[in-house]
């Protein structure tokens, strides 16, 4: 569309920040979009976002699709999407996500049922596909990156970060809903902007600038006042009901956050400068598979109550490559945790971690010491060692360690249960686990080498 | 004049972002006055020194003056990242909090601008 200073902006809620987010938020980021689009000027839209996949996330998902050929999408699509569908189609905010995940095809399915279920009509529902290198065709093209890195590995998901592209020519198409698998967390938010303004796909400025609007977005409450909260430092209201973001992204691309109204949380520039910084390397060369965003010299300013306007982005050519994350199996991973309270207990913790080191000879054993020193600690036990017995008198002694075979793993977490008898004195509370484990290596391929597209699914729900 | 030194959580606020073994780490000063004194005393080595225990390979600082912030860049400190650290925090999530317990010396009339109560 033609764009002149009177277009109206173009309104995204996003409504998830990761898989296992609140499904409990999409309602009031709807309500505040619907009351906008009706008092808003004519011509102006609004998307709806669920941001679900992170780097394990998928490979979880291939494995579920093992299983079940039905499965490998976001287990709680139903309930982040079931109590807005109806609503959204109503008046016509269209939804982008890549809650897909690792078979995107069936969560269409499900949304075309669950919509027949709604009493609703059809919606027309778009795949986007080519992110997905995983099968037996794609063992070559990862080979000839990786080489002899790949040699042995068993690979359980290879998944190319693919862009706005095939979201935006979805959504020209007339898919009301967009269903992905992995595209990088800011196309979520360029696709429907580049759709929606027609802008080219190589204007490098207003792209970045709605790259770190969807970077902004992506991890929902992260920019509302969620996961900001310091008592008596940085004090935040309402963190039980913290509002979700929404993004008014003007016809240049610059983006005014704001939030879900009636929630808790707020959006004030501190907040908005953390979850811009969030993740991001050089500033000057945010890597996207659509643009290499720069906020080298971006500002932020308040412009209201819970409204932050973001200036200054910039955007350079995009990178020639796709970074490509593979998923293999990484032998197994034991944990075992035990408890001493009252007086002496961390020197009693400290006495139950040696027994196991001495029990465990030939397992890298991870220690820590929950309550007196651990998550700040390295693997390697270099704080552990430099740290004196502090005196704790309550402390949880928590033990890992890695192993290729299953039966050297298992030898942790009988060792740590057997403290119950033989360890030091008054231990309690022995929890253990054993889990398999996914290891990830990265690696480039050029973008001509992995074709995208979308297709509309046809669906006899 | 006087000056106190007092952790750094007083004058900046910041969260902790990982991809594969790098951490990065974003201080915010509360305030635009207090940005030169965050510029002169958190710098790379202060910050290597900080997390010597994490034996980080590499330590970069980028500078964001108008946002008055700086992003720290920390590489190999995640003991392999997500999938392979055996911590707990496998992304690090927590490490703010070991940067924003750095100790900064700050002039007598920039205290007003100090976040927070002196004791935490």
């Amino acid at each position: 569309m033609q764009t002149s200073p009177s277009t109206p902006a173009l309104l995204i809620g996003c409504a998830a920040g990761f898989s296992g987010d609140r499904t409990d938020v999409a309602g009031p980021v709807v309500d505040t979009l619907v009351a906008r689009l009706a008092g808003g000027p004519p011509g102006q839209r609004a998307f709806l976002i669920f941001e679900t996949l992170a780097e394990r996330t998928l490979a979880l998902a291939q494995l579920r699709r093992r299983t079940d050929a039905e499965a490998g999408y976001e287990p709680l699509l139903d309930a982040m999407l079931r109590p807005v569908l109806a609503q959204c189609l109503a008046h016509d905010i269209r939804i982008v996500s890549n809650f897909g995940a690792a078979n995107p095809r069936a969560a269409a399915r499900h949304i075309a049922r669950m919509a027949k279920e709604l009493g609703q009509p059809a919606p027309r529902i778009a795949v986007v596909e080519g992110d997905d290198l995983s099968a037996a065709e794609h063992q070559a093209l990862l080979h000839d990156t990786l080489g002899a890195a790949m040699d042995g590995l068993r690979i359980v998901s290879a998944n190319a970060y693919i862009g706005a592209e095939p979201i935006a020519a979805a959504l020209d198409a007339g898919a009301q809903i967009v269903v992905c698998g992995r595209v990088a967390d800011p196309s979520l938010t360029v696709g429907p902007a580049m759709s929606h303004f027609g802008w080219a796909a190589d204007d490098w400025d207003v792209l970045g600038r709605a790259t770190m609007a969807g970077h902004l977005l992506e991890c929902g409450a992260q920019v509302c006042g969620g996961y900001f909260a310091d008592p008596g430092y940085k004090d935040v209201p309402g963190l039980d009901n913290v509002g979700f973001p929404i993004a008014e992204i003007a016809p240049d691309g610059h983006c005014t956050i704001g939030k879900s109204v009636g929630t808790g949380g707020f959006v004030t520039e501190a907040t908005v400068k953390e979850q811009l910084l969030y993740e991001v390397h050089d500033p000057a060369a945010y890597l996207t598979p659509d643009v290499v965003a720069d906020i080298g010299e971006a500002e932020v300013q308040a412009v209201g109550r819970d409204r932050v306007a973001v200036s200054g982005v910039r955007g350079h050519a995009r990178p020639t490559h796709y970074k490509v994350n593979v998923c293999h199996e990484g032998g197994w991973l034991a944990e075992g945790e035990i408890s001493y309270a009252g007086p002496r207990a961390e020197g009693r913790a400290r006495m139950a971690g040696e027994v196991l080191r001495k029990r465990l000879a030939g397992l890298d054993l991870r220690v820590d010491l929950i309550g007196a020193i651990s998550i700040l600690a390295d693997d390697a036990g270099r704080a552990l060692a430099a740290t004196p017995d502090c005196g704790a008198r309550d402390v949880r002694l928590r033990v890992a360690a890695t192993h290729a075979d299953r039966a050297e793993a298992e030898r942790l977490t009988r060792e740590v249960m057997a403290l119950y008898t033989c360890g030091p004195a008054g231990g309690g509370g022995v929890r253990t686990a054993l889990t398999p484990r996914l290891n990830t290596i990265s690696c480039l391929l050029p973008r001509e080498r992995v074709p995208v597209g979308f297709a509309m699914v046809e669906v006899d729900a | 004049m006087t000056t106190i030194t007092v952790p750094l959580y007083r004058a900046a606020h910041g969260r902790t972002g990982d991809k594969g073994d790098r951490s990065n780490i974003s201080v915010i000063a509360w305030h635009p006055a207090l940005w030169p004194l965050l510029v002169a005393q958190v710098t790379p080595e202060a910050v290597a020194v900080q997390f010597r225990h994490r034996a980080p390979s590499h330590v970069r600082r980028f500078l964001l003056p108008k946002l008055h912030a700086m992003n720290f860049v920390l590489d190999a400190v995640l003991d392999g990242g997500v999938n392979d650290a055996l911590n707990l925090d496998t992304h690090g999530k927590s490490l703010s909090f070991l940067l924003l317990d750095l100790r900064i010396d700050v002039p007598a009339d920039l205290q007003h601008l100090l976040a927070g109560p002196s004791e935490g």
